[in-house]
């Protein structure tokens, strides 16, 4: 409670600013003054004008330049380009502005008062509305046949089904094809480098090295035809990384994964399935570039970063009797971003 | 004396021509230019049998290099195991090429990534030392210019280089070789303007982050073939036209939502301002 509180009740202006209306309508200096009426009524059509005459340019220059052809002409930039970008938006900014300049400067200028009104319709028409439905639920007998009733709530309820069913087009299920490569095709099959295709000898490899990689079969003659070679090859694609063995923190069951500190793991990121080869040589670390999961590859593939939740999995590499580096066996989990199915080991 | 005189009167004649001070500098900087190409000796390119060149590189790498890559190039561990500075046995002279010729050593300071940066040292100096660096440990030699040059590849050749490029280099630097960032500040750097023997020797010898692609695995052809593809690429004009760096579709998303869409809105906004309106004649 304050001292200065005032006691009693204040009067309360109840209005106090007044409402002020609306503003004088002045017209405009074009209403006014037969001269700038007639100088607005050139702009608007020099405007019209030039985009007639930029359409023409348009049909001209398309006609005058190919694509590719003259390819910096104008400022260093494809004379087609240009000179169809600049006409065409010529043509539309003046209607446009035209337009506006028209509506502002020269058409009829009063002001209209509109009231709004409520948005439903009258008690009369709505009481008619239903006054017609309800008479043609009532002629149409459905009401007391039943057999007709309840054959049409069934043929119109069915209509259903051949939507249901058509879903079947999205398939077939994967089944346990998510689960497997085409790593596990034949024994020791062969690392060979992405788009040459050539086989690898370790002592090629040095360390620091990345390679991108694909198994062999995709490379030999008749051997992967019966194959959905773009998706297989997506899901079997893998990195070969070469760091000091001393480095590599090998985990209990992988310690013959490797040749001389060579490692080779899936290239497709567990998060979502982009393809990685962002590999940081010194500090041994994979980056995906599209969510930055980051994967430690000197130990195991272990997620350090990002919202990956499953470690990179691992390839277990060997030498074959040529002396190149061969796939142990399939990976030993699915590759790639997890699914409902997938069984944890 | 007096046919000296002469000949001397004659010539000032001639030299009052406004071009005759010009050519006179312009001919005798040439001769003079003509004259040190014939008696320096032609560039030793073969320094690392040579103990004189080993022996200056090392007294330039013991001022410059070791005070961070140790006194012998063995690198210097810091007390909790890293490294201050990685040892240089076995990099080879291809290695101190790439990283002396394009500036990124010596470092002006401790960071994440030596970024490229001006040449300090004269194109002999940085031979000497790759002849101490390549004497310390075997290492890949400086490629010559039958191994890096792309002069003539041909179209199948670029092509394949695109393949090779798109598979083993994009991730880091960029469809377009524009660059891109990488963990922890570093930066897989752009690729424009870059000259053949450095893109050659930095495959070669995989400089900081970068792994090595060695000539075993992306033999010198695959090599040429990636080079060939950059400076293709580099050489061609936008037919798309203005390129923006080509940093992908962040860069241009924002460019065209905040720049096009911006000066649209800005434009539109701007033409249906007010309409003027004037108090003369307002009975009419």
């Amino acid at each position: 409670m304050s001292a200065h509180e005032p006691h009693g009740n204040v009067e309360v202006v109840a209005d106090p600013i007044a409402d002020p209306g609306l503003a004088p309508h002045l017209p405009r200096p074009t209403d006014v003054d037969p001269a700038k009426e007639k100088r607005a009524e050139r702009q608007v059509a020099t405007l019209f004008g030039l985009s007639a005459v930029a359409s023409i340019l348009f049909a001209v220059a398309y006609f005058s330049f190919a694509i590719g052809e003259e390819p910096d002409l104008i400022l260093g930039f494809g004379a087609s380009h240009v000179t169809l970008g600049l006409s065409l938006g010529v043509a539309l900014l003046g209607i446009g502005v035209g337009a506006i300049l028209l509506a502002r400067k020269l058409m009829d200028d009063h002001e209209i008062v509109e009231y709004r009104h409520p948005a439903a319709s009258s008690e009369e028409d709505r009481k008619e509305a239903i006054a017609a439905l309800t008479q043609g639920i009532a002629e149409s007998t459905i009401g007391r046949r039943p057999l007709v009733r309840n054959s049409m709530l069934a043929g119109l309820g069915l209509l259903g089904v051949p939507a249901v069913v058509a879903l079947a087009d999205l398939g077939p299920l994967p089944g346990d094809t998510l689960a497997h490569t085409v790593w596990g095709k034949q024994k020791l099959m062969r690392l060979v480098q992405d788009v040459s295709g050539t086989p690898i000898k370790p002592e090629d490899i040095e360390i620091g090295q990345l390679i991108n990689g694909e198994p062999e079969i995709f490379y030999t003659e008749g051997a992967h035809e019966e194959l959905d070679v773009q998706a297989e090859k997506a899901k079997a694609a893998i990195i070969v990384v070469r760091m000091q063995p001393d480095e590599i923190k090998a985990a209990q069951g992988r310690e013959d994964w490797g040749v001389d500190g060579i490692l080779c793991f899936s290239k497709i990121c567990t998060h979502v399935g982009c393809p990685i080869s962002l590999w940081e040589q010194q500090t041994h670390h994979l980056l995906c570039p599209c969510h930055q999961s980051t994967f430690d590859l000197a130990d195991n593939g272990r997620v350090i970063f990002g919202p990956a939740a499953r470690a990179l999995p691992q390839l277990p590499i060997t030498v074959d009797s040529e002396g190149y580096l061969a796939a142990q066996s399939d990976f030993t989990e699915p590759v790639g971003p997890s699914y409902w199915e997938r069984v944890e080991k | 004396m007096r046919f000296f005189n002469s000949l001397a009167g004659r010539l000032s004649q001639v030299r009052r021509s406004r071009l005759a001070a010009p050519a006179l500098l312009m001919a005798s900087l040439l001769m003079t230019g003509g004259i040190v190409a014939v008696i320096t000796p032609a560039s030793a390119t073969k320094y690392s049998d040579d103990a004189d060149a080993i022996a200056k590189g090392r007294a330039l790498f013991l001022v410059g290099c070791s005070s961070c890559h140790g006194k012998n190039a063995e690198g210097i561990q810091t007390q909790g195991g890293g490294q201050y500075g990685p040892s240089l046995v076995g990099v080879g002279a291809a290695a101190v090429h790439f990283q002396m010729e394009t500036g990124r050593m010596p470092m002006a300071n401790p960071g994440v990534q030596a970024p490229r940066k001006t040449v300090n040292y004269t194109q002999d100096e940085i031979n000497f030392i790759a002849a101490f660096i390549a004497a310390a440990g075997p290492g890949p030699a400086e490629p010559t210019e039958a191994e890096w040059s792309v002069a003539g590849a041909t179209n199948e050749q670029i092509v394949r280089g695109g393949e090779l490029f798109r598979t083993n280099c994009t991730a880091c630097h960029n469809f377009a070789g524009s660059g891109g960032a990488l963990p922890g500040g570093k930066l897989a750097p752009a690729l424009t303007g870059v000259a053949e023997k450095h893109i050659y020797e930095a495959m070669l010898t995989g400089p900081q982050q970068m792994p090595v692609f060695s000539d075993g695995v992306m033999t010198p052809q695959d090599k040429r073939d990636v080079i060939a593809y950059l400076k293709s690429t580099e050489n061609s004009p936008g037919y798309g036209g203005a390129s923006m760096g080509a940093l992908g579709p962040v860069a241009e998303g924002v460019f065209v939502w905040i720049v096009g869409l911006g000066a649209l809105v800005g434009f539109a906004v701007w033409i249906a301002a007010h309409t003027a309106r004037t108090k003369k004649g307002s009975n009419a």
